[in-house]
């Protein structure tokens, strides 16, 4: 389960550490008992469904919320003691966008830096910076209120640039966007850590969390049930591909005896059936052999969506 | 350089004291006022439009009641014209309804709605640097209507005092108290619903308050009631100013206010803090 | 059928304003009580006064007490106020806030009906608090006559839809509600003042008389006066022009109102 990881072993200081950290709302327990290190310049991100955990961990994080439990430094510091100091070093972009939507793009900049000291100049200049980099720049002047999901979202990174943080927190970025805003926002994302900067995300989606994490924990009910990089997840917990099959309403479960032993493990889910080999397609052939007819059959590369079907035996999106 | 920690100090002894009292650190807050006052900017207009309330009531009130009014006994019971009378005790109510409308639906509409104080409290400030620095900006609004209405009374020659100079500080003060206390009810209402309590307490203490007339027209049990209320303590103060009518019972009203601020900033810090860092 | 329209979008209404049904008739009531009590009775004692010495020369109350003399007025007054509420964000609330308008038109309901049967409903808000108002009033003792002053209460309501239809009108040409504070403190809160609720114009200026003119809350006032105090028989021509003026704006207000949400919810 959750050992400490490759980057606390080796003698790199890590920027967050946490050892049996805790958050009971209660008598709810949101956080159970978790131990993780973030490295600098690493993109570490916490995968799990709505409920795992995720958000109450980065609120702790942040400096926001009081650790029930644990220990955690963050930039070698305790929340509980120095949070202002520790959030005047965090970047925080939260679930859900809140811009002053009063301001144009570039006064929520800059008045988001006066938040951290910094003189009007300074923060006008790294406004103008950012917003550069957020593709915003032609819109710079106008109210916040005319843009669209994706630009506010790409506005709210920048605004978490603002103070130069050593750490950019990101809960849940693309949540609520369509591809396309995803795959601008993933690309800006990416721009920032191989500029060194340190990321750390939740996200519920897998593709997320394999586009932009070097390396992720799988939480569940609160704890963490597995941790690596995403290909060391999926090599450790599936198989190489999967056959999807669909059958026609009704028909499902009847077919269940004859699919036995035609792969390595076989999920069943409600509307289809996943079998796990290293071959698929060796597997698509048995099923037609042995006189099945589905309705579709899919052969696909295995994801950490299977890898958190297998933990858990639940999906990550209901 | 921002971003390195030597821009938050560690907090000495009177910063841990202030702390204690749930008062912020100024040098923070400010930057709540320096956020309002760029987001006003772009609404200028409602910023401006509040200094006309006043002027309209005292025009009304002052000039048109007080031809049927004629004059009424003020201060030190001497009789002066009911204009006279009158202009202080709208000064206070004004100073009273700006700090309450920044106190109650602006600070309810970001505390609970808009979620504006979550996003500033993952920055380095604290509730009660929030607390301070949204009075501050209530103190700012106001104390800018309570000057422009102190010129147009001298204007009208409805300031019969040296003392009046001290009418602009008194009227912050009012402020003070009725901002804190506002913000700090503010914190305990759940829907826009519950913000009819504030027009509830603040529209009987305006007619009520010997605001249109001299307070010893009532019962005695209920005069001193409404001696009792924060508006009351305001209008008396602001009009022994104008008027001249000075003694040191000002002193109290000015005690009252200012711990009545106090108290209301302490519970905003408190609040603020459980509901949104929790 | 139109009508039938029409009423759907008043039972809507209604049914929103249960929820708030306790809470609204509470302060549909206390407001009168309160204004009655310390402007009416508090500061009459001092008007009183002053025109039983003849210090301060008012013979425009006409020969009543201050507390009869205010009555009618504040009612006309207090509706008008509670149609500037009603004609604002509710409607706001409809095309942007939660654009409830859209889903009806979404339906066999059109952008006329909406705009008539909000109206409808504002005016059976209008009528509610005016009623209540009167209750409280009778009950001060501060009416020379219980009929007459029921007499008003149509007067006061169509006072309210004067400012209400023009409003709606307004509100549906905006695209937020940064606009309604302006419309507050630049026209109901100043004409609240100065249109003869609290005393008569008779001794201001000639321009300060004649700019009244032009106020509607100035002419349901004194409509509303001249029926509660009986004296509509001495200038009949002068009430038919209050009349008039009153039916002017509100009819404008609704032809404009039923335009303009037309032009904003069909494009």
């Amino acid at each position: 389960m959750a050992q400490p990881s490759a980057a606390s072993a080796a003698d790199v200081p890590s920027l967050i550490h946490a050892r049996g950290l805790t958050k009971r709302f209660g008598s709810f327990m949101a956080v159970d008992g978790i131990d993780f290190d973030v490295a600098p310049g690493e993109s570490f991100g916490f995968l799990g469904p709505n409920g795992a955990g995720k958000t109450s961990t980065m609120r702790m994080i942040g400096a926001v919320s009081p650790v029930s439990a644990g220990t955690l430094r963050i930039l070698g510091m305790d929340p509980g003691r120095d949070g202002a100091r520790i959030r005047a070093r965090l970047g925080v972009v939260p679930q859900q966008d809140n811009l002053d939507v009063d301001l144009t793009l570039r006064e929520n900049l800059i008045v988001y830096g006066r938040y951290f000291d910094i003189p009007w100049a300074e923060g006008a200049r790294r406004a103008d910076e950012l917003l550069d980099f957020a593709q915003l720049a032609d819109r710079r002047d106008t109210q916040v209120e005319s843009l669209s999901g994706g630009m506010k979202r790409r506005l709210t990174i920048a605004r978490a640039m603002i103070n130069q943080p050593d750490v950019l927190l990101l809960d849940e970025p693309t949540t609520g966007l369509d591809p396309q805003a995803r795959h601008i926002l993933w690309d800006r994302l990416y721009g920032l850590k191989q500029r060194g900067v340190t990321l750390v995300l939740t996200t519920h989606y897998m593709d997320e969390a394999q586009q932009l994490c070097d390396r992720l924990v799988v939480m569940d009910k609160g704890r963490i049930v597995a941790e690596g990089s995403p290909n060391s997840l999926i090599a450790q917990y599936t198989t190489r591909e999967v056959t999807e099959l669909r059958f026609p309403v009704g028909t499902q479960a009847a077919a269940l005896p004859t699919l036995e032993g035609l792969a390595d493990r076989i999920e069943v889910l409600p509307d289809r059936v996943l079998m796990y080999a290293e071959d698929g397609e060796v597997v698509a052939e048995g099923v037609h052999a042995r006189g099945l007819h589905p309705e579709t059959v899919l052969v696909r590369r295995s994801t950490l969506e299977d890898v958190f079907l297998r933990l858990t035996g639940r999906s990550l999106i209901d | 350089m921002a971003g390195s920690s030597s821009t938050v100090p560690a907090p000495g002894g009177f910063a841990r004291l202030r702390a204690r009292m749930g008062i912020g650190s100024w040098r923070r807050g400010i930057h709540m006022l320096e956020r309002n006052a760029m987001v006003y900017r772009h609404t200028w207009l409602i910023l401006f439009s509040g200094f006309f309330e006043p002027v309209f009531l005292l025009v009304g009130m002052g000039f048109g009641l007080g031809g049927l009014v004629g004059s009424v006994n003020g201060p030190g019971g001497v009789a002066v014209p009911y204009a006279v009378f009158v202009a202080p005790a709208l000064l206070a109510s004004s100073a009273m309804n700006g700090a309450i409308t920044e106190g109650s639906w602006n600070f309810f509409w970001k505390f609970r709605e808009d979620r504006f104080y979550e996003t500033v409290l993952s920055t380095p400030l604290s509730p009660n640097d929030i607390a301070l620095g949204e009075l501050g900006w209530a103190l700012v609004r106001g104390g800018l209507y309570s000057m422009g209405f102190l010129v147009i009374m001298a204007l009208m020659g409805l300031v019969t005092s040296p003392w009046a100079i001290l009418a602009f500080p008194a009227a912050l003060v009012v402020g003070f108290g009725f901002g804190g206390a506002a913000m700090g009810a503010a914190t305990f209402m759940r829907t826009w619903q519950d913000l009819d309590f504030v027009s509830m307490a603040t529209v009987p203490m305006l007619l009520l308050s010997g605001t249109f007339y001299p307070v010893d027209v009532y019962p005695d049990a209920l005069r001193v009631l409404i001696q009792l209320t924060p508006l009351y303590q305001g209008v008396d103060m602001l009009r022994k100013l104008t008027t001249g009518a000075v003694d040191a019972s000002i002193l109290v009203h000015v005690a009252y206010l200012l711990i009545l601020g106090l108290v209301g900033l302490s519970v905003v810090g408190r609040r603020v803090g459980r509901t949104l860092l929790s | 059928m139109a009508a039938s329209s029409i009423a759907r979008v008043f039972e809507h209404q209604a049914l929103v304003y249960r929820r708030t049904l306790r809470g609204s008739l509470f302060s549909s009531f206390l407001n009168p009580v309160l204004y009655l009590a310390a402007m009416g009775v508090g500061l009459g004692m001092f008007v009183d006064r002053a025109a039983a010495a003849g210090a301060a020369g008012n013979p425009a109350l006409g020969g009543v007490t201050y507390l009869q003399y205010l009555a009618p007025g504040l009612l006309a007054a207090t509706v008008m106020q509670s149609a500037a509420l009603e004609s604002t964000h509710p409607i706001m609330g409809g095309i942007v806030y939660h654009r409830i308008y859209y889903a009806m038109i979404a339906t066999p309901i059109s952008a006329r009906d909406i705009a008539l049967g909000t109206l409808a409903w504002i005016t059976a808000r209008l009528t509610m608090i005016a009623v209540i108002f009167a209750v409280v009033v009778l009950a001060f003792g501060a009416a020379p006559s219980a009929g007459l002053l029921l007499a008003a209460i149509p007067v006061a309501v169509l006072t309210g839809m004067a400012f209400a239809a023009p409003i709606v009108a307004f509100a549906a040409t905006q695209r937020n509600g940064e606009a309604f504070p302006a419309v507050f403190r630049f026209i109901t809160t100043p004409l609240f003042l100065l249109s003869g609720t609290f005393f008569p114009l008779d001794g201001l200026p000639a321009p300060v008389q004649a700019a009244a003119w032009l106020s509607p809350l100035w002419h349901g006032i004194a409509l509303a006066r001249s029926i509660a105090f009986g004296a509509v028989g001495s200038n009949p021509g002068l009430a038919l022009d209050h009349l008039a003026v009153l039916l002017l704006f509100a009819g404008g207000g609704t032809w404009l109102a039923v335009r303009n949400l037309q032009r904003r919810l069909v494009k």
